[in-house]
């Protein structure tokens, strides 16, 4: 598995690489690629069926717990063969689809690592490299969907999908952290372990809210679902990758994984449950006044993703069950939906129901499989969505805690997707031919070897679910479950509650399709209400929130951030004076005995001269003055240290004060006429302030004489200096080998320093 | 400026004091020197002779200006973490070897040395760069 997701970082770059003709070759060349992870991950299933786990880890950072785990399960292989097979169909699309593009290399490289970070994370073992694999797959997709960057609203779009799943992911590895802390560990394995410790901790709820937000925004549950809408600026192929078939079920397979851990709470019951029912009634609800077919489809794919986290949520094995079907059924419709959408929008030049008309006529093959697609979107015998649709209304009648609202919300919802799919097929493909632009392309099978493959499954896994069932999600479950479960798909049920309600449903939906399909005003007046009703939007709440943050950090950054060099010492010496006396103040019992006295008389009269030359810089009014007498100051401290032997500071002092010197006189000529500006109290405060600092200063010196420890780091470094690191100045020894980490980061301070002064002027030149 | 007396001193105490910084930098490991002192050494030099003449013709005169001071000297200090790095397995390990140079006897070589030389040029870099800076906006005649 590890060569595999090399084989996938490595192929990733290839774009770059190849030139000319052979660029051409690229999707199909990704593809074949995904082709073979597919046929790895296909040649692995019977492995897996007989309950074998394959496990592969590389030490990472050891110390903390963290390391490189890939899992193969029955929940990882599953989501594997979903985003490699998915993969193989949409690469080949890919290929007619953005042939008139510029970039495309760079396109297929981000498409192609989307690919790998996703890959890895279903394989992750280990939560926090889950994690940076969730961030990976949220920063690809702001590339992607911002692809066509020089529209401002794929801009916009792109933004705010990455501010939310950005900030979805942020907060969701505070909630891992969280529970790591419990656990002692990020490994899942030893989160298995711990299940019931975890779930009876204080930190549980915390935590589980904490990474519901994450698996909220990246699976566009309510109320962060409408990043999902805006990603339809991606292209299409995108689209129909990301934002159908895989990215978005990160959050989704992120819940299964941690179910068997976390899962069968209250919390975890009613949280999800109540979200995801909201989503699915509110995406199939939204979907159905939308005219841009890929809105259509987004909208729906918001509340199939509410359906998968209801079912997750209910958390009995029949919903489990359901949900993974559900997966790959939403999988297999949704992507050849968005797929066929794109040729649409491709031949036309619209995406707009209300100029479309007729297309069965032109595009006979597209219409079979947008059929079969539709149908299994619907609900509808004999496709593979019916049985979806049956078991999921079996998984919400059995289950033993969930109110009625959920069934209620769930017909509602289903008979809007019903609606929904009737009505996408019959305004695009029946009816009048409307006087739309015809766009000749040429029909590349391309176009719809994609889509037709999979509506094909659609059909096919109805007519025939035992293999999808047994060898797909039966690993599937077992590996949520933690134990043995016999998955048994049958396209008939018998007559029962579940028939009856999807009899119901049916009729509900065929009623609300032909109102809406016969009467036109109504679908306006539907439109004109919800636009009335629902005036929040939440795109706009989300961005006013965002203009908010911004202003009230604009706001308080001024507040530090001023710009006024003397505020900034003025803090600075404020706050350390504070804190000096109040060590001083903690250390009172501490006496000064042990005074240092001024003799001989020389070293009393260097101290007097420094003492006056300050004073003297003060009170002066002339600043060419000042600068001399400071620097009287300056080598009166070098000649004190020469005093006190210490030979290398005294020479750096003196040198530096040499430079100094020059380098004020340099820009005295910068500075305006000698001017007092300050009032009398703001002087007087100055003092009080300087004052403070340098008496505290002064007392800390002092009394830092009387600190003894007993064994100062200067006698280890007097010992080894010669012995261990062949100096015999012990000085230069610590700069450059005991403590070169320092000096390594003093020049790097002084470059940037440099750097700083140059820039500075430079830039205020001009 | 225009002094006779500073321009002819210049000639001579511009190399003498490069000649003093390469001295501190060599001894800088056993007695009082080092390749801070060294830096700003030699950097006073320059700047000595620009008060002589100005900051222009100083500039002009030098064969690397601060900005390859500057990367010069990093790129000394990162060859010098290197051979720590590899052969001892610890960031910043010193590494020692002693060759025979005639007439100068053993001479022990390490990487604190080297590390040294690229705080040398580094210093240097640093300081002419701001005094360049300074002097270069304000027409220094």
């Amino acid at each position: 598995m590890q060569t595999l997701l090399l084989v996938y970082l490595v192929s990733a770059f290839l774009p770059f690489i190849f030139a000319g003709k052979l660029k051409k070759a690229i999707p199909f060349f990704l593809a074949f690629v995904h082709f073979g992870a597919f046929a790895y991950f296909f040649s692995k299933i019977e492995r897996i069926g007989n309950g074998d786990i394959l496990r592969e880890t590389i030490p990472w950072v050891p110390q903390l717990g963290i390391n490189f785990d890939l899992v193969l399960n029955g929940l990882s292989i599953a989501f594997a063969l979903l985003i490699t097979g998915t993969g193989v169909l949409v690469f080949l699309y890919a290929h007619a689809y953005m042939k008139s593009y510029k970039n495309l290399g760079v396109f297929y490289f981000y498409l192609f690592l989307f690919s790998a970070a996703m890959l890895g994370l279903v394989l992750s073992g280990n939560l926090i490299q889950l994690f940076v694999f969730w961030e990976l797959t949220s920063y690809l997709s702001f590339l992607l969907i911002s692809f066509f960057h020089e529209k401002e609203s794929a801009r916009n779009a792109a933004f705010q999908s990455l501010y939310l799943t950005g900030f979805g992911g942020l907060v969701m590895v505070a909630g891992i952290i969280l529970l790591g802390s419990v656990v002692g560990s990020y490994s899942v394995s030893d989160w298995v372990v711990n299940a019931e410790i975890l779930r009876a901790h204080q930190f549980y709820l915390p935590g589980l809210m904490l990474i519901f937000v994450g698996v909220f925004t990246k699976s566009a549950q309510f109320p962060f679902h409408f990043w999902l809408p805006g990603a339809m600026q991606a292209p299409t192929p995108v689209s129909s990758y990301l934002h159908s078939a895989t990215m978005v079920k990160a959050g989704i397979f992120m819940l299964a994984l941690l179910s068997p851990i976390l899962g069968g709470t209250s919390a975890w019951t009613y949280t999800l449950t109540l979200t995801g029912a909201i989503t699915m009634f509110m995406g199939a609800y939204f979907a159905i006044t939308q005219t841009d077919i890929k809105a259509i489809l987004a909208y729906t794919t918001i509340s199939s993703l509410g359906v998968l986290v209801l079912l997750l949520g209910i958390d009995t094995a029949l919903s489990v069950k359901a949900a993974m079907l559900f997966l790959f059924v939403h999988a297999f419709y949704k992507a050849a939906l968005f797929m066929i959408a794109g040729f649409i929008d491709k031949k036309t030049g619209t995406r707009d129901w209300r100029n479309l008309g007729g297309l069965a006529r032109s595009m006979p093959i597209t219409f079979v499989f947008a059929v079969l697609a539709s149908l299994s979107m619907a609900g509808l015998p004999p496709m593979l969505g019916f049985l979806g649709k049956e078991l999921i209304y079996e998984a919400k009648v059995q289950s033993p805690v969930i109110a009625p609202y959920v069934l209620v919300l769930g017909v509602a919802g289903n008979a809007l997707m019903i609606a929904v799919a009737l009505f996408f097929l019959f305004k695009v493909f029946l009816g009048k031919a409307k006087n739309q632009v015809q766009i000749k392309v040429k029909t590349d099978w391309a176009y719809i070897i994609g889509p037709g493959i999979l509506a094909l499954l659609s059909l096919f896994f109805g007519l025939f679910p035992a293999f999808l069932g047994e060898t797909i999600v039966e690993p599937a479950l077992i590996s949520i479950l933690k134990r043995d479960y016999n998955v048994e798909l049958k396209l008939w049920h018998g007559f029962n509650t579940v028939f009856f309600l999807s009899l119901f449903t049916v009729f509900l939906g065929f009623i609300l399709f032909y109102v809406a399909y016969t009467r036109d005003s109504v679908l306006v007046k539907w439109r004109a209400f919800n636009q009335r009703i629902f005036s929040v939007r939440f795109v706009d709440v989300f961005n006013n929130l965002l203009k908010g943050f911004l202003s009230f950090s604009k706001r308080k950054t001024e507040l530090v951030q001023h710009g006024y060099h003397r505020f900034y010492i003025l803090t600075i010496f404020l706050v350390a004076s504070i804190f000096l006396w109040y060590q001083v103040y903690v250390t009172i019992g501490w006496n000064l005995d042990n005074v240092f006295t001024l003799r001989p008389f020389y070293v009393s009269g260097l101290v007097l001269v420094i003492i006056i030359s300050t004073i003297f810089s003060m009170v002066s009014k002339s600043r060419i003055a000042t600068i001399i007498t400071m620097g009287v100051a300056g080598y009166g401290i070098a000649l004190l240290f020469m005093y006190y032997s210490a030979i290398d500071l005294a020479i750096t002092q003196i040198i530096v004060e040499t430079l100094i010197l020059v380098m004020f006189v340099l820009i005295l000529q910068r500075l305006p006429l000698f001017a007092r500006l300050s009032s009398k109290t703001t002087r007087l405060r100055d003092l009080f302030i300087a004052l403070s600092f340098g008496s505290a200063m002064t007392v800390l010196a002092l009394k830092s004489i009387n600190v003894n420890f007993n064994h100062p780091i200067s006698d280890f470094m007097i010992e080894n200096s010669y012995t261990k690191a062949y100096g015999q100045n012990v000085v230069n020894v610590i700069l450059v080998d005991f403590r070169a980490l320092d000096t390594l980061g003093e020049v790097t301070v002084l470059v940037v320093a440099a750097l700083g002064v140059f820039v500075l002027l430079k830039t205020k030149k001009t | 400026m225009n002094s006779v007396i500073l321009q002819v001193a210049s000639k001579y105490v511009k190399w003498l004091l490069v000649v003093f910084a390469l001295i501190a930098l060599y001894r800088g490991h056993n007695f009082p020197g080092g390749g801070f002192i060294g830096g700003l050494l030699v950097g006073l030099s320059v700047i000595f002779s620009s008060l002589a003449y100005d900051a222009q013709r100083a500039r002009n005169s030098l064969k690397i200006q601060p900005e390859g001071y500057i990367a010069l000297g990093l790129l000394t200090i990162f060859l010098s973490i290197l051979p720590g790095v590899f052969l001892k397995q610890y960031f910043m390990a010193g590494v020692w070897t002693s060759i025979h140079i005639p007439f100068l006897g053993v001479i022990k070589l390490g990487t604190p040395f080297l590390f040294d030389i690229g705080v040398f040029f580094a210093v240097i870099g640093v300081t002419l760069m701001s005094f360049f800076t300074f002097s270069n906006i304000m027409k220094w005649k």
